[in-house]
C-alpha cells in the first residue's frame, strides 16, 4: 500500500524528517507515536503535499505510484486521506457543497458513476449518524464555529464518504472526551478493511485501547527509531520516550 | 464645462413634457457651472473619468425595439417596466398594478401626478452630494414615478429594468426613478441595469430617489449587471421618515466604469437602514461605491455590509461615510467592508469616513483586504477538489453570506448561478455552488 524510503523533508528551511522509512501493507493499522516536535504531523502534511513542506530526499509510493510528484488533489484521487489535527474553517462554503464536490471529484477519478443528489444525501445522512453529528452541520460553513470534537467527527465523516485507501489520522484523539473518543474509534474501526490501511498518529496509548494496531512505531528526531507490536505502546505509556532517544 | 454631453443636452430640451422644462432649465444652468471632478477632487481621487472624454448623444427614437433575452433579467411576476436604450417598451412591460400603487412614466403622468412629481423630484438629492445630478435633471426626458399609498402593502415586487442594446455608438441614457412610500406602506422594488450586447459605448446617468414617509418599509434591490464598454454614473438618494425601514441590496458587476453614490438621509427618529452590497470587477474594470449615512436625528440605526472581489487588473473603490449630526444622539451605525483580491495586480481603495458630532452613539466600522486563504485552498484539494474548482468555491464563499440572506427567492435564484459563473470560466467549475 504505502512505501516510504529515506524521506527527508523540511518546513520553512528547518529539517524535520531525516531519513524516515515506513512500509504499510494493505489492511494494516499502524500507530505512530513520539514526543512533541518529532515530525509526526509533518509526515502527514508532506504526504498530502502541503505548501511550505519541502521534500529534499527520499521517496513515497502509494499503490506503486510516486506520491510526491502528484498534485495534492491527485493524491486524494489515488486514495490518500489526511484527517487533520486542526481542520480548517472555511466560512461561506457549506459543508454539504464541500462534501459533494469532494465525493464527485474522487468518484469521477475512480471511474465510479456520479451520485445523484438523493443518493448523495442518503450517504451523507448515514455518515452523520455514524459519527453522531447533527444533520444541521451539513448546512453550516465547513468547520465554521465547530467545537474541537465536532471538527474531528466532521473529518471522520468525510473519510467515510470518500472511502480512501490510506487514511492518516493526525492526532484524531486529541481534544476528545471519552464519549467522543469512543464514537470516533468505532467509526475508524468500521472503516477497517482488507484493502484499506490506516495510520494513527497519536501521543497517547488511550486511542489504541479502542483501535488495536498491527504495528506501533516510535518517531523521534525525524526517523522511526523503534517498531513493534501493540505491546510497544503500553511500554511507552509506562516508560515515556526518553529511553528511546538513548537507543537512537 | 466639458461638452461631452452637448448633443444629448440639446436633444433633451426638445423632447421633455412641458412641466419638466423648469427642472431641465435649472439642471442646464447648474451643469453649466459644474466643473467635472478630477483626481484632485477627494471623492474622485481613485476614479478616472477618462471614459467620458468622447462625445455621447441621446439615442435616436427607434421604430422597433431590440429583442431582449429573458436570461438577462430576473423574471418577476409583479408590475414591470422595461426600457431599452432609454425608450419605454410597452410590449415587454406589465403595467397591471394592484390598488394603492401608482406606477407611471413621467410622459404619461396626469396633471395631478405631474404636480406630485414636480413637488418631490430632486428633494432627496442633498445639495452638493451628487455632482452628476444636475446633468440628470438637464437631460431628463422621461422617468418613472412610483407611489405607494398609505397603509398599502404590496405583495409582488415592482421591477424596473433599464437595458442598453449597444445598437449605436456612444449613447447616453438618463434614467430617473422617483419613489414615494406613503405612511406605513410596504413594498419591494427591483431596479435592474443590463446590456443585451456589448457593442457601442453607453453612458448611463442613473438617479433614483426614495422618499419614505413615517413607518414605511421598502426593500430595494439595485442590480448593475452591465458589462463591457458601459459607463454608469449614478446613485440612490433616500430620505427616511420616522420609524421607516429601508433595506438595500446592491450589486455591481464590473464594466469600464461604474460609480454609484448611495446617500441615505435619516430625517425621522427611529428610522433604520440596512444596506448590503457586492462588487465584482475583473479585467481592467472599475467599480466605485460611495456610501453616505446622514444621521440627522436621534434613535436611528444603520448597518452596511459591502463585499468586493477584485480580479485581474481591476480596480475597486469603496468609501463609506457616516455623518452623525450633533442632535443625533443614540445613533447606532455599523459599517463593514471586506475585500478579496484574487490577483497581485488587482487594486482596492477602501476608506471609512466617520464624522461624529454627538457623544452618545455607537459606531463600528471595519475594512479588510485579503487574498484567498492558501490553507483553505489546500484543505479542499486534500479532499480531491481540483485547484481551479476550489478557487471558485472559495471566491464565491466570500460573498455567499450576503447572497444567502437575499429575501426575494426569485432574485436569489437569478443571482446565484450568475454570480457563480462570474468566477468560473468553465460552468463545470461552478457546478457545486447551488
Amino acid at each position: 500500500m504505502l512505501k516510504i524510503d529515506n524521506l527527508h523533508a523540511k518546513v520553512d528551511d528547518k529539517d524535520i524528517l531525516k531519513g524516515l522509512n515506513l512500509t504499510v501493507a494493505a489492511g494494516e493499522v499502524h500507530a505512530i507515536m513520539g514526543p512533541n516536535g518529532s515530525g509526526k504531523s509533518t509526515l502527514g502534511h508532506v504526504l498530502a503535499g502541503r505548501p511550505g513542506y519541502t521534500v529534499t530526499a527520499g521517496s513515497a509510493r502509494l499503490l506503486g505510484q510516486d506520491l510526491l510528484e502528484l498534485d495534492t488533489e491527485h493524491r486524494a484521487h489515488l486514495g490518500l486521506f489526511l484527517a487533520y489535527q486542526y481542520p480548517v474553517e472555511i466560512p461561506g462554503v457549506s459543508n454539504m457543497e464541500f462534501l459533494k464536490a469532494s465525493v464527485d471529484a474522487v468518484r469521477e477519478h475512480r471511474g465510479d458513476p456520479a451520485l445523484d443528489s438523493m443518493s448523495f444525501m442518503k450517504k451523507a445522512r448515514e455518515a452523520c449518524k455514524a459519527v453522531d453529528l447533527d444533520l444541521a452541520f451539513l448546512k453550516r460553513g465547513v468547520n465554521e464555529g465547530f467545537s474541537g470534537g465536532e471538527k474531528k467527527r466532521n473529518e471522520l465523516m468525510q473519510m467515510m464518504l470518500l472511502e480512501p485507501k490510506l487514511c492518516i489520522m493526525d492526532e484524531t484523539d486529541s481534544g476528545l472526551d471519552i464519549d467522543a473518543l469512543q464514537v470516533v474509534a468505532s467509526g475508524i474501526n468500521a472503516m477497517r478493511s482488507p484493502d484499506r490501511s490506516i495510520i494513527l498518529v497519536t501521543h497517547y496509548q488511550r486511542l489504541l485501547t479502542f483501535i488495536e494496531p498491527d504495528h506501533v512505531h516510535v518517531l523521534s528526531g525525524g526517523r522511526i527509531v523503534k517498531s513493534g507490536d501493540k505491546s510497544l505502546a503500553l511500554e511507552l505509556e509506562e516508560r515515556g520516550y526518553a529511553w528511546l532517544e538513548d537507543v537512537a | 464645462m466639458s461638452d461631452f454631453m452637448r448633443e444629448a443636452l440639446a436633444a433633451a430640451a426638445q423632447r421633455a413634457p412641458a412641466w419638466l422644462e423648469p427642472m431641465q432649465a435649472r439642471g442646464r444652468n447648474l451643469w453649466g457651472k459644474t466643473t467635472l471632478p478630477n483626481r484632485k477632487t477627494e471623492a474622485w481621487k481613485y476614479t478616472s473619468l477618462q471614459a467620458l472624454q468622447q462625445p455621447f448623444s441621446a439615442p435616436a427614437p427607434q421604430a422597433r425595439g431590440a429583442a431582449i433575452s429573458e436570461a438577462s433579467l430576473p423574471q418577476l411576476d409583479g408590475p414591470t417596466l422595461i426600457f431599452t436604450d432609454g425608450q419605454y417598451r410597452q410590449d415587454l412591460s406589465n403595467t397591471a398594478v394592484p390598488s394603492g400603487l401608482s406606477l407611471v412614466r413621467f410622459g404619461d403622468a396626469t396633471a395631478e401626478q405631474a404636480a406630485q412629481i414636480s413637488a418631490a423630484l430632486g428633494t432627496a438629492v442633498l445639495p452638493g452630494r451628487h455632482v452628476f445630478s444636475p446633468l440628470n435633471d438637464a437631460t431628463l426626458v422621461d422617468g418613472v414615478f412610483m407611489a405607494v399609498a398609505a397603509d398599502t402593502q404590496l405583495e409582488e415586487p415592482v421591477h424596473i429594468a433599464w437595458l442598453t442594446t449597444g445598437q449605436s455608438e456612444s449613447t447616453s441614457i438618463t434614467q430617473r426613478l422617483l419613489v414615494c412610500m406613503g405612511p406605513n406602506s410596504q413594498a419591494t422594488l427591483v431596479e435592474s441595469f443590463a446590456n443585451t450586447a456589448t457593442g457601442g459605448t453607453a453612458f448611463t446617468n442613473g438617479l433614483t430617489e426614495l422618499l419614505l414617509d413615517r413607518g414605511a418599509h421598502l426593500s430595494h434591490y439595485r442590480l448593475h449587471l452591465e458589462q463591457g464598454d458601459v459607463v454608469h454614473i449614478g446613485g440612490v438618494h433616500a430620505r427616511q421618515g420616522a420609524d421607516s425601514q429601508l433595506h438595500g441590496f446592491h450589486l455591481a458587476l464590473g464594466s469600464v466604469l461604474k460609480r454609484i453614490d448611495l446617500v441615505v438621509d435619516h430625517q425621522g427618529s427611529g428610522a433604520h437602514c440596512s444596506m448590503d452590497g457586492l462588487y465584482l470587477p475583473r479585467g481592467t474594470e472599475t467599480v466605485d461605491y460611495h456610501t453616505c449615512m446622514e444621521h440627522a436625528v436621534p434613535h436611528c440605526t444603520s448597518r452596511e455590509r459591502f463585499r468586493g472581489i477584485i480580479a485581474d487588473e481591476a480596480t475597486a473603490i469603496f468609501n463609506g461615510r457616516i455623518h452623525i449630526h450633533p442632535e443625533a444622539q443614540k445613533t447606532r451605525a455599523e459599517l463593514s467592508n471586506k475585500n478579496l483580491l484574487t490577483s497581485n495586480k488587482a487594486e482596492i481603495n477602501t476608506k471609512p469616513e466617520l464624522e461624529i458630532y454627538a457623544d452618545d452613539v455607537q459606531c463600528a466600522h471595519g475594512a479588510t483586504v485579503a487574498q484567498l486563504d492558501p490553507l483553505a485552498l489546500h484543505y479542499l484539494r486534500t479532499r480531491g477538489v481540483p485547484r481551479d474548482e476550489a478557487e471558485v468555491m472559495l471566491s464565491y464563499g466570500f460573498i455567499n453570506e450576503l447572497v444567502e440572506e437575499i429575501g426575494q427567492p426569485v432574485i436569489k435564484a437569478f443571482l446565484k448561478p450568475l454570480l457563480a459563473k462570474r468566477f468560473a470560466h468553465d460552468a463545470r467549475l461552478a457546478r457545486h455552488i447551488l
